[in-house]
């Protein structure tokens, strides 16, 4: 080991094959980059996938769009926002050496990453249960703790929640591939509807009607029945689940790394100011947020 | 709007972070707002256009990208440059033979 080694003494940060410090965080930066960049790609397919899909099939998109919950997505958008400023923050205070503030901006980020994935739970178990899966797993139907023992026949049915009148059942929709959804019961309440709860209202809800984290509550009063399914419309809930589900997993994982960083900061790692484990994590984490800004966008608002 | 530290390292000051928070914050409000109004086809690109500024302001400054190396920023630009051309290509190519998959297309 020559003198021009190590500029200013000897850090022991400061791993055997590098010049300097400034060296080495320049040279784990470039590195992080390059994965980020691969990142960007990894996600790029499923985007081609959507663009072309869409680009061909938009009433597939327009369709399947009805059934996610715009408000949960602005507040996942939103949660997701704050979560970047809490982990900007966290590079800042490992910088200037504040440790127990960075601590605690840790565990706020790592909250936002759980009150995020809490949130995709409730859209994703809304969408479990009506069968609004991938592919092969698409069978769109009721939820059954939702349904009651009505047998579905024109003329009034009574039931303990409400008194309807069925006044017209569409055949058995045919969709594509031989599948068959639940019939589209179109019924009318024979008591006057300021009587009946809102959400007991329907006693046979419209195929596609749902609780909290599909449609609004709005859409559904409005049409009553869901516009008529396109063909496809699996494919929207493929491209769906692959692209949150994917996002989701990269959410995962920065909670995992985030843990490893509280190990990190208990063992003192930080203490010298030497942040770049911090510096990567939250690179990482910005590039989360830039995917999910076009995630929202691009499967909650369409029109 | 900013400081260094002794090692040369640049530190985002609070001001500077808390106000692209801020910004990102309006942007996701208008993002969910422009979606009432209906601009037709310009809606999409609307919408993507304040993505990607939101998506600039992140790169530039909580990811510090603005006093990096530029290497780093071409690196991942490049990224979304050939992404760009992939999505490009694979548009070209399925809007070439759409009209012999589905009769009539492009639909009017």
């Amino acid at each position: 080991m020559t003198a021009q080694h190590h500029d200013g003494g000897h850090d022991p940060n400061l791993a055997h094959h590098f010049e300097s410090m400034d060296q080495q965080r320049q040279s784990t930066k470039l590195g992080m980059w390059l994965f980020l960049a691969t990142e960007i790609l990894f996600f790029g397919g499923l985007f081609v996938f959507y663009t072309v899909y869409r680009g061909n099939h938009p009433e597939i998109f327009v369709f399947g769009a009805h059934f996610l919950d715009t408000a949960l997505g602005a507040l996942n958008t939103v949660v997701l926002i704050f979560s970047s400023f809490t982990i900007a923050w966290a590079v800042r205070a490992a910088q200037l050496k504040q440790i127990k503030l960075l601590k605690w901006l840790i565990i706020a980020t790592m909250l936002c990453a759980f009150t995020f994935m809490g949130v995709k739970y409730v859209e994703y178990s809304a969408k479990w249960k009506h069968g609004l899966l991938w592919a092969g797993s698409y069978n769109p139907h009721l939820d059954h703790e939702e349904t009651h023992d009505v047998v579905a026949v024109e003329g009034e049915v009574h039931t303990a929640e409400a008194d309807v009148e069925i006044v017209e059942i569409d055949e058995v929709q045919h969709v594509a591939e031989g599948e068959f959804v639940e019939p589209i019961v179109t019924e009318v309440a024979i008591e006057p509807v300021a009587e009946v709860a809102d959400s007991d209202r329907s006693t046979i809800a419209p195929a596609a009607e749902g609780p909290g984290g599909l449609a609004t509550p709005e859409a559904v009063v409005a049409e009553d029945v869901m516009p008529v399914e396109p063909a496809n419309a699996r494919i929207f809930f493929s491209i769906y689940f692959m692209m949150t589900g994917l996002h989701g997993i990269h959410v995962l994982a920065g909670i995992a790394i985030m843990f490893w960083l509280l190990h990190c900061l208990r063992r003192g790692d930080f203490d010298t100011g030497h942040f770049t484990k911090i510096d990567m994590l939250a690179l990482y984490w910005h590039v989360v947020d830039i995917i999910w800004i076009y995630l929202f966008l691009l499967l909650y608002l369409i029109d | 709007m900013s400081e260094h530290t002794e090692s040369g390292v640049h530190v985002a000051s609070m001001r500077l972070l808390v106000t692209i928070m801020i910004v990102l914050m309006i942007g996701t409000w208008l993002t969910v707002s422009v979606t009432h109004f209906d601009f037709g086809f310009l809606n999409i690109w609307i919408g993507l256009g304040i993505a990607t500024v939101k998506a600039i302001l992140v790169g530039l400054y909580f990811m510090h990208l603005r006093w990096d190396k530029p290497f780093n920023a071409f690196v991942f630009v490049s990224a979304f440059a050939f992404l760009f051309l992939f999505i490009g290509f694979a548009m070209m190519d399925t809007a070439h033979y759409q009209d012999v998959i589905i009769p009539g297309w492009p639909l009017q």
